[in-house]
């Protein structure tokens, strides 16, 4: 059985400074819980690898409100004006990845692959600072891949092992990100009995995971 | 009809049945709305999901279901939902049949312009640089100016999306076909001249012997 903390908990496992992965593609499919127990508890100074900052107070948004993040790595910004004020500031440094070499810097990362060569951004400012690679006549960038301290999942439920499942297009990044981080803490809408979830449903096999984030006690 | 609505109703055109499309956020998502009957297309969300369609009634609403630009959206039976890496594989691959996306400038060599403005507007790319560079066939969508501005111009002054070349530009003005030769004339709509095209163009047109309206 996967041990099973509160989000306060979780929070007190990520140090000032953290590299964190956070599922999520405009707040759908984000561990909202597990962002505000790291609201309460300040943790400062935040690398953020995730797919954009959502809204302001929604999501990642949060983190930003609070300005507890340092650097952004995201495919999207347009959507949060705070993200955009920071980074006109001074506060943020974002840097922006066309959203599949994302996705594939994320996969490789958890794969064990050093990147991927992909045609997308080339001629771009994407390109910039990136290794191009010809291969059998055609150009390609070199995207390097990313690995994190953290991974913060939202899955649909997860068993008490810790398999996990996921719910429509909350699914995103989660599951890539399940891959490619040191610990991987996972806040799901339910946890169900081993067994419930059939092998051929699971998408995230449970020894990828080491917390799951349940339900705060309700009395009465 | 308005001016977007023109683009729309043309662009899903372009649509054949059993196509997987991607359409980008704002006009071009109303291309959805103008399928000629009988044509069925599977839309696809870059966000996971093969078989979205438009949001059912209230309460029927689901929040972990929304499309690229986080808004609400519906499943037809026999959707597919999956993850990031393998809805760019889709796209990155050859398995995307169209994207129809907006456009701030495209020049002569069919170059497309969306993504930002700098020191002004600067969203991120998101999924367009991928949609671009790996979709079979792209269709932009767009006003033909901005304020009165050339969109469609010599060479794009902004930051490119991608170099790749793309096959067709809808505007309420006109359909043009980039080419190796140049940006083709192809349409003109109803009630324009080819002289008012050309006027609202900043790019060199290059003009057949017959130019047809659009059939809408």
């Amino acid at each position: 059985m996967k041990s099973i903390i509160t989000p306060a908990a979780a929070a007190a496992l990520v140090p000032d400074g953290a590299v964190l992965m956070i599922g999520g593609f405009m707040g759908v499919g984000t561990p909202e819980r597990l962002i505000d127990a790291l609201v309460l508890a300040g943790r400062r100074n935040l690398t953020v690898i995730a797919n954009d900052t959502a809204r302001p107070g929604v999501g990642i948004g949060k983190l930003i409100d609070a300005g507890l993040v340092a650097k952004v790595i995201a495919s999207h910004i347009g959507t949060n004006p705070e993200t955009q004020r920071q980074m006109i500031a001074g506060a943020i440094a974002v840097e922006l990845v066309p959203q599949g070499s994302l996705a594939e810097r994320v996969r490789s990362g958890g794969y064990g692959l050093g990147g991927v060569l992909t045609p997308t951004g080339l001629g771009t400012p994407a390109e910039e600072g990136k290794t191009k690679l010809e291969l059998e006549g055609v150009t390609y960038l070199v995207e390097r891949a990313l690995k994190a301290d953290f991974a913060l999942i939202a899955a649909k439920h997860a068993d008490y092992d810790g398999n996990l499942d996921y719910a429509l297009t909350a699914r995103n990044f989660n599951p890539l990100m399940a891959m490619a981080a040191a610990t991987v803490i996972v806040e799901p809408q339910e946890i169900v009995p081993v067994g419930t979830l059939t092998p051929d449903m699971v998408v995230t096999p449970h020894v990828l995971v080491d917390h799951l984030v349940g339900k705060e006690k309700r009395h009465g | 009809m308005d001016d977007k609505s023109l683009i729309a109703r043309r662009v899903a055109l372009e649509l054949k049945d059993g196509m997987l499309a991607n359409l980008g956020i704002g006009l071009p998502t109303m291309v959805a709305g103008y399928l000629p009957a009988g044509v069925t297309v599977s839309f696809q969300s870059e966000n996971g999901i093969i078989g979205m369609c438009p949001v059912p009634a209230d309460g029927l609403v689901n929040a972990d279901l929304t499309d690229a630009g986080g808004s609400p959206i519906g499943a037809l039976p026999g959707a597919s939902a999956f993850d990031s890496a393998f809805s760019f594989g889709l796209i990155r691959g050859g398995h995307l049949d169209v994207t129809v996306l907006g456009g701030l400038e495209v020049d002569e060599a069919g170059h497309l312009a969306n993504w930002m403005v700098p020191g002004k507007m600067v969203p991120g790319m998101g999924g367009a640089m991928d949609l671009v560079t790996g979709a079979r066939r792209v269709i932009v969508a767009m006003t033909h100016t901005a304020k009165g501005a050339a969109k469609i111009v010599p060479c794009c002054t902004l930051p490119l999306t991608a170099l790749r070349r793309v096959d067709l530009v809808v505007t309420e003005l006109a359909v043009i076909e980039p080419t190796a030769e140049g940006l083709v004339l192809r349409e003109v709509a109803p009630g324009v001249s080819i002289a008012q095209v050309i006027a609202a163009t900043s790019a060199r047109l290059i003009v057949p012997e017959h130019v047809p309206e659009m059939v809408l």
